[in-house]
This record gives C-alpha cells, sequence and structure tokens, in this order.
C-alpha cells in the first residue's frame, strides 16, 4: 500500500512572493481586530466581571420561557438580566452584573444568585439548575489580572528563551507573529460576542504555545540552511526552509484540527468557545509561522553570515595549519 | 543513537509499565468496579465541572479580627486595672487603637507594669505599641505584626472550624483548604444544593449567656441610650421578643467556649426543639455560680450578637447541663447543635465566589468529551497510520500509551481532571503527534537525500530532536507560568500540560526510537516505507 503524502516530495511553492500581500492582509487584519475589541468590547463572563450566571434546563418544555423568565427576573429589582439559549433550546444561561454596593459587601453576589435561583425554581417547576456560579468585583479583578500576568509573562519568557537559543531577531519575530495570532483570536471574539472566560484564556494561551511551536520549527530549520548553505540568496533560503517544514506543518495542523473539530461538533457546550478560539488560533498560527515569522528575519536584518561562528586565535592557527589561510 | 542494550530496553518498559499501571485504580472505579481495598490506590477524582458539585471561597475580614482584638484589649484594661486597684475613664477603641485616661496621673508607672504582660500576645510578636499621652491618656496601638499573626490564628483556628462543620454533614470527601491570607477554599463533590452548606458555615456561632438588666427603662433602650455598665442586643428575628432589644450586664456572663458537648433534643413538657449543652468543668463552676446568685432573674441566652431568648433563671444549675430554647425548628437546632459542637468561627466569612455544577451537567460534558475524544484520536490514528505506515504504527502505539501514563501519573499526585485538563489532553496529543511527525519527515527527507536506511534514521532521530526539544521547552514555560499564576482551569489545564509534555516526549522519542531500531537489526531492510 503507497503511503499518504499530504505534501509531495520535493513540493517548491514561492511563499514570499506574496509576502507584500500577506503583510499588508495582517496588518489589516490586526488593525481590524484592535478596532474591533476597541468598540464592541470583549463579552467578558462573569469570572473577570463579576456578577452571577445560572444555566437552566426546563425539563418539560420544548423550548425555555425566555421572555417571562425575564420579566420574573426584573421584578426582584436587580436589573435585566442576560438570558441566552445555550445548547438545547430548552437550556438558558442567565447572566446578571454585580448588584449595587457590592465593591463594600462581597456577599451581595452571592445574595443575588441565591434570591434568582429561588425565584426560578417558584415560577417554574420544571427548572432544573444545572449550575450556578456567583463571582464577587474582587474575585472577578484578581482573576482578570493573575489571567493577564500569566499570559504576558508565558510570551515574554518563552520569547526570551528564543532569543538566547537563536538570534535576537529570532526573538523578536516569534514574539511578532505571537502577538499577531493572539490578537486576531481576540478580534474573533470581539467580533462574535462569544463568553470570554478563564476557560478561553487557556485556549489563548495554548494558541501562544501552539503558535511558537511552529515557529521555532521553521526558524529551527533556517538556521541549519542559514549554516549549509552561505551562498544563497535569503528569500530563496527562506523559501527552502519553509518548503521542507511544509510536510509537517500541514500534517501537524491537520491532526490538531481534526481533534479539535471533534471536540467542537461532539464536545459539551460548555467548551465550544474554548474549541473554537483553538481551531481559529491553529489556522492562524499556522500561516503566521510561514508569512510573518519568516520575512520578519530578512527585515530585521538577519543574513547568510549571522550564524558564522566568530574566529578565535586557535581556529585561525587551525586554518592556518591546514592551509587555507 | 539506535543503541539500545538490553538494561536500556528494561529500563525503559519498566518506566512505561509502572507509569500505565498507575491508571488502572482509577479506570477500575470509573467503569463501575471495585478495587481492593488492600491494594495501593492512586486515583485521578473528577473535577466538579465533570462530578457536579459545589465550590465555595470564603473570605474573612481582617477588620473583624481587629476589631474584636480590640475590645478584648478594652476588657483587659478594665480588668488588670481593676485589679490594680487603678482608677480609669471610659475606655475606647476607634482607630486600630484602645485609650483611656487615667484619674490620677500618679499611677501611670503602676499602670503601665499591670499592662505591660499583655502588650505581647501567645506568640513571640509584640502585638500592642503602648503610649502615654499628655502625662495621663494611654493608647494602645496594634501593630501590623501583631495583627498580622491574629489573622493568621484565626484563618487556621476557622479552616478547623469549617472543616469539622461540613464533616458532620457527612459528605463524601470535602476538601477545605486554605487560601492566601484570608480565604478558605471549600469543594464538597456530589453536593447539589449548597444551601444547608451555606447556612452551617454561614454563623460564626458565639455563644454568651449574660444577665438582663432588669433596671433598665425600656423608653431607654429603644433610644438607644446604654445605661452604665450595659449593653444593648436586639432580639434574633425568629424570637418571641424579635423587633425589640434589651440592655443585659456587659460584665460576669459567660462565653459558650467552655461546652464539652451540645445535641438537639425536644422539651419534655412542651415538646419543642432545643439544644441541650454540657459545660467542662469550668464552665460548669461558673455557670453555678451565674445561676444561684440570680435565682429568679432573667438571663440572656445570646448567638452572634443576637438574644435568643432570655428565661428566668428558676433555680441554681449545679451539673452543669443546660437547655437552651429559642423557637428552634428541628433542623434549626440540629444546625446550632453543629456549629457549637465544632466550636464558634473566629471570625465572619462571606462568600466571595462560589460555583455549582448539576451532577446532570457534568455526565453530560464526560460522556460528549469522551465521545468527541474518541472520534477524534481514532481519525488520528488512522491519518498517521497511512502516512507512515510501519513509523506510524509505532507512533500510534506511543500515543495510547502516552493517554494511560498521562492517567497514571496523574493518579500518583492525586491529579484532579477537570473539563479544561481534557482539552490539555487533546494539546498534548498533538504535541506527541507533532514529534512523531518531525521524527518521520526528517527520515523521509534523509531516504530522498539519498542515505542509506539505518543512517537515515539515525540522522532524522538526532535532528528531529533539537526542534521538538525546543518546541516542548516553550510548552513548558507556559505551563509553568500559568501554574503560577493561573487560577481555576487555568490551573488544571497546566498540570496536564505539564505531565503530557513530559510522558510525550518519552513516548513519541525514546519509546519509538527503541521499537524502530530493535525492528532495524532484527530485519536489516534495505529499503524503507516511510
Amino acid at each position: 500500500m503507497a503511503l499518504l503524502k499530504l505534501v509531495p516530495d520535493n513540493t517548491n511553492i514561492d511563499f514570499l512572493r506574496w509576502q507584500w500581500p500577506t503583510t499588508i492582509l495582517s496588518a489589516a487584519l490586526m488593525i481590524a481586530s484592535w478596532v474591533l475589541i476597541y468598540t464592541n468590547g470583549l463579552n467578558f463572563g462573569v469570572d473577570f466581571v463579576g456578577g452571577q450566571m445560572i444555566r437552566v434546563t426546563f425539563t418539560q418544555t420544548q423550548t425555555a420561557p425566555i421572555g417571562p423568565l425575564r420579566s420574573e427576573i426584573e421584578k426582584l429589582g436587580y436589573g435585566e438580566p442576560v438570558i441566552q439559549r445555550i445548547g438545547n433550546p430548552n437550556q438558558v444561561s442567565i447572566r446578571m452584573r454585580l448588584p449595587e454596593g457590592s465593591d463594600k459587601n462581597a456577599g451581595l453576589a452571592d445574595q443575588m444568585t441565591r434570591t434568582i435561583s429561588a425565584d426560578i425554581k417558584s415560577h417554574h417547576t420544571d427548572a432544573r439548575i444545572d449550575g450556578v456560579d456567583s463571582v464577587s468585583g474582587k474575585v472577578s479583578n484578581e482573576l482578570g489580572w493573575t489571567a493577564a500576568k500569566a499570559l504576558g509573562f508565558a510570551a515574554l519568557a518563552i520569547s526570551i528563551y528564543i532569543w538566547f537559543r537563536f538570534e535576537w531577531q529570532f526573538g523578536v519575530g516569534a514574539l511578532v507573529s505571537l502577538v499577531h495570532d493572539v490578537t486576531l483570536v481576540l478580534g474573533l471574539f470581539a467580533l462574535t460576542q462569544w463568553d470570554f472566560d478563564l476557560t478561553i484564556v487557556a485556549a489563548i494561551l495554548t494558541v501562544l504555545g501552539y503558535s511558537l511551536n511552529d515557529t521555532i520549527v521553521v526558524y529551527d530549520r533556517i538556521r541549519e540552511n542559514l549554516k549549509k548553505y552561505r551562498r544563497m540568496r535569503m528569500n530563496e533560503l527562506l523559501n527552502l526552509s519553509v518548503n521542507e517544514t511544509l510536510a509537517r506543518t500541514v500534517m501537524v495542523a491537520l491532526t490538531m484540527l481534526i481533534t479539535l473539530t471533534a471536540l467542537l461538533v461532539l464536545g459539551p457546550k460548555v467548551i465550544f468557545g474554548f474549541s473554537a478560539a483553538l481551531i481559529v488560533g491553529i489556522v492562524v498560527a499556522t500561516y503566521s509561522s510561514i508569512y510573518a515569522a519568516a520575512p520578519m528575519l530578512v527585515w530585521l536584518g538577519v543574513t547568510p553570515h549571522s550564524f558564522v561562528p566568530t574566529e578565535t586565535a586557535q581556529d585561525r592557527q587551525e586554518k592556518i595549519a591546514r592551509g587555507e589561510a | 543513537m539506535l543503541d539500545f542494550p538490553r538494561w536500556k530496553q528494561i529500563w525503559l518498559w519498566a518506566l512505561t509499565l509502572i507509569a500505565m499501571a498507575a491508571s488502572v485504580p482509577t479506570l477500575v472505579t470509573q467503569f463501575g468496579g471495585q478495587w481492593p481495598s488492600y491494594l495501593y490506590k492512586p486515583e485521578v477524582s473528577l473535577g466538579l465541572d465533570l462530578a457536579g458539585g459545589s465550590y465555595l471561597l470564603l473570605e474573612a475580614q481582617a477588620g473583624d479580627v481587629a476589631k474584636q482584638k480590640l475590645e478584648g484589649m478594652a476588657e483587659t484594661v478594665r480588668t488588670k486595672l481593676h485589679d490594680a486597684n487603678i482608677r480609669i475613664g471610659d475606655v475606647s477603641t476607634s482607630e486600630g487603637k484602645v485609650s483611656f485616661m487615667l484619674e490620677s496621673p500618679s499611677q501611670v508607672d503602676a499602670a503601665r507594669q499591670a499592662l505591660l504582660q499583655s502588650l505581647n500576645g501567645t506568640g513571640s510578636v509584640k502585638e500592642w505599641d503602648l503610649a502615654v499621652l499628655d502625662g495621663n491618656r494611654f493608647v494602645l496601638t496594634l501593630t501590623q505584626k501583631g495583627l498580622d499573626e491574629d489573622v493568621k490564628l484565626a484563618m487556621a483556628s476557622a479552616t478547623d472550624v469549617v472543616r469539622k462543620r461540613i464533616d458532620a454533614l457527612g459528605t463524601k470527601e470535602p476538601t477545605i483548604v486554605q487560601e492566601g491570607a484570608n480565604r478558605i477554599m471549600v469543594q464538597v463533590p456530589g453536593l447539589q444544593n449548597p444551601q444547608q452548606l451555606r447556612d452551617l458555615i454561614g454563623k460564626t456561632a458565639q455563644l454568651e449567656f449574660k444577665l438582663v438588666d432588669t433596671t433598665a427603662l425600656q423608653s431607654d433602650i429603644a433610644q438607644g441610650i446604654v445605661p452604665p455598665g450595659d449593653e444593648i442586643v436586639p432580639y434574633a428575628p425568629g424570637a418571641s421578643g424579635a423587633g425589640t432589644s434589651i440592655a443585659v450586664k456587659r460584665l460576669g456572663g459567660i462565653r459558650g467556649d467552655e461546652l464539652t458537648k451540645a445535641q438537639p433534643t425536644n422539651n419534655q413538657q412542651t415538646n419543642e426543639p432545643v439544644v441541650q449543652i454540657q459545660f467542662n468543668t469550668q464552665g460548669a463552676e461558673k455557670f453555678a455560680r451565674l445561676t444561684s446568685e440570680n435565682v429568679n432573674k432573667p438571663f440572656a441566652i445570646i448567638l452572634d450578637g443576637q438574644v435568643i431568648s432570655a428565661p428566668n433563671i428558676q433555680e441554681p444549675i449545679l451539673g452543669g447541663t443546660s437547655i437552651i430554647t429559642g423557637g428552634f425548628t428541628t433542623d434549626s437546632a440540629h444546625e446550632l447543635a453543629i456549629q457549637l459542637n465544632s466550636g464558634a468561627l473566629p471570625v465572619n466569612l462571606t462568600v466571595v465566589n462560589q460555583s455549582t455544577v448539576s451532577a446532570e451537567l457534568g455526565a453530560d460534558s464526560i460522556h460528549k468529551g469522551a465521545i468527541a475524544m474518541i472520534v477524534g484520536a481514532l481519525a488520528i490514528v488512522i491519518l498517521i497510520a497511512a502516512a507512515y505506515g510501519r513509523f506510524g504504527i509505532y507512533a500510534n502505539c506511543a500515543l495510547i500509551i502516552n493517554v494511560f501514563m498521562i492517567l497514571g501519573i496523574m493518579a500518583v499526585f492525586n491529579g484532579t481532571l477537570t473539563l479544561p485538563g481534557i482539552a490539555g489532553f487533546v494539546l498534548t496529543i498533538g504535541a506527541a503527534v507533532d514529534a512523531n511527525v518531525l521524527i518521520n519527515e526528517r527520515i523521509r527527507e534523509e531516504r530522498r537525500r539519498g542515505r542509506k536506511a539505518f543512517q537515515a534514521v539515525d540522522l532524522g532521530y538526532k535532528e528531529a530532536s533539537r526542534t521538538i526539544f525546543d518546541a516542548n521547552i516553550t510548552h513548558v514555560i507556559a505551563a509553568t507560568l500559568m501554574f503560577m499564576f493561573g487560577q481555576g482551569p487555568i490551573k488544571g489545564f497546566a498540570v496536564v500540560l505539564m505531565i503530557g509534555i513530559v510522558t510525550s516526549v518519552f513516548t513519541a522519542v525514546y519509546l519509538t526510537r527503541m521499537w524502530v531500531a530493535l525492528w532495524l537489526r532484527r530485519t536489516r531492510p534495505a529499503d524503507l516505507k516511510v
């Protein structure tokens, strides 16, 4: 049986021919993402803004009575609830902002949740409360802050590692393509207004790891080829490196996408956003490792001489001994 | 790179089998079996999002501790100076300070001497700073170190009290741990309605017995005018005098921490639910003295600063057993008994974060998550086998071993599997696939360049290992930072990722290399189908 080859042997695609159009595309997408994040904002879950979320399943009805539910909860005087359908038509999530005065009394969010749960149960006998989350303002601030810290430090630490393992240009290139990938995923969440909670932060951290992983594989090959082919033109060398790693890039992206699509379609609704973020992140990361990370090296001034070891006195003597100098 | 002497083979297989074996108890119990109790049983427990249950994050206010501390000090000042025959004015407590005036400035040294011992608390930390202003005004300031020490002690004992109360509920395997300086995290798997739980830990359960000041005018109390030596205490909402307050004598009462036992029972005459308490020796003595000196006078039973009843003392109670009435229901009597038995909470606890997941939703998540994983894994296995033939089958075996090894190692560390943890599994499998793809693509490349089979495999592993190392180090860095700074789901994800990276590299690089090496040595193929 012949083996499956996703990328034919000796593939030679001139990727860098499109480096300018793709750069413009990347820049445009990044700007669009920032604009969306600024204008639409992210739909932060209770983890980050505080408040409460109750998930309810109505066991006896086909569709959840969203209208009556809304007016009943409004009557309780905590403000307007955000009611969304999740999964099946008889399942909803009910979100409320933090009640007034919660910055002084941390227990208020929790009290509100109890009142609302009791109210739902009294009006709808078939309501089954599947999940309840209440987060006080103080805790949500901390959660947001720790999540941001985890993201920031991880990105920085990894870039520094790459700088040590390669050259500073590679560190910068990896950091830029990473910012590019994370920005686009954030942009997606600003556009779709999907819930942005702690699980999504975990997804973004994964994208971050994957993006770097992909970039490193390409960079590693570039470094190897830089040492091997001293006289090759830079663009040609980058093309060669990207093509040589293309089979791996496609294969790994494909396996990840298969698992994640299974998770998105068949998995529990709770991790829909998580899977979606990862899928988009992996597509973007694969693209950026080819189109952002590689050309960036040329712009930052990596040349075939970047990896020539500095000649020491001993090298010199050896050369003379061999009669090369 | 392809040299595998016997000892190395044994060593690799032993590691693999031990890690895999550790996953067996978890799998046996998950699929409804029983693991014999006399055997070592490492187990992965399911997180609340998968098993269903309740999570509460409780926070204590440092301010409460400080306030109590100040009041305690004020009380100490009064008694110590009274015992030393030093007359003082009113003792005031505000802004972290206890201050009072001496009636005669000549007694400054004597007063200082009398208080000296109380300035250092139980530990070695200096808890109070003493200053004398204007010749006769004493100001005692609570030091930050003293307060920190006190909060620490209070939290340790609060955690203990919370644990005792939850244990009394009889739920399965609750987790109660202190988080940070002033928080307690409570997880109770399987508990669907946390109401009972909150009722139990929502009260500090400070029980006090104080004499009622029968001379106080009801009109004064209503206006909030406190008679000298008294304090005004409101009735609890359920009590018979609810809505009003009474004046009780500040001193000469008994605190409820001198109990040995409390139990719910019924009043023999009225059949009303009551709580019977038994004092310890010291408490019984004090209680006997209080009751015999005050026959026919009312005394107030105060719980958490609210009067629950104020019965008349009909006769001296000498046996140290008493009954608390206060309009209880059977449930609330039971609850109070648990609270009194576990001791009073030294601080008020507020619920700052709460989460409940029903068992149905949890089961649904597991079910769907498992199906998704199986479908995804199957697709990958087929794809890899199709792409790399024999090498792909080796990679697939490594992948399957990898999953069991992650489970096994998590079990040894008593890990918890959560939904984000399952996602971590997916990423880890991705990393393992990546390693194998890198190796196999490299072998293909080397073959294309015309290298011989043995040499191509050797170079393939060597060259790919460097890339795999770099790529996985970045994952380790990300996972470590997630673990250090993240909370909740992020942490759960990071743990699986960290374990998974180690096992992925182990299975995808070392195990497959061993298999390939042994196969090469056995068959010595002239051509490779990669």
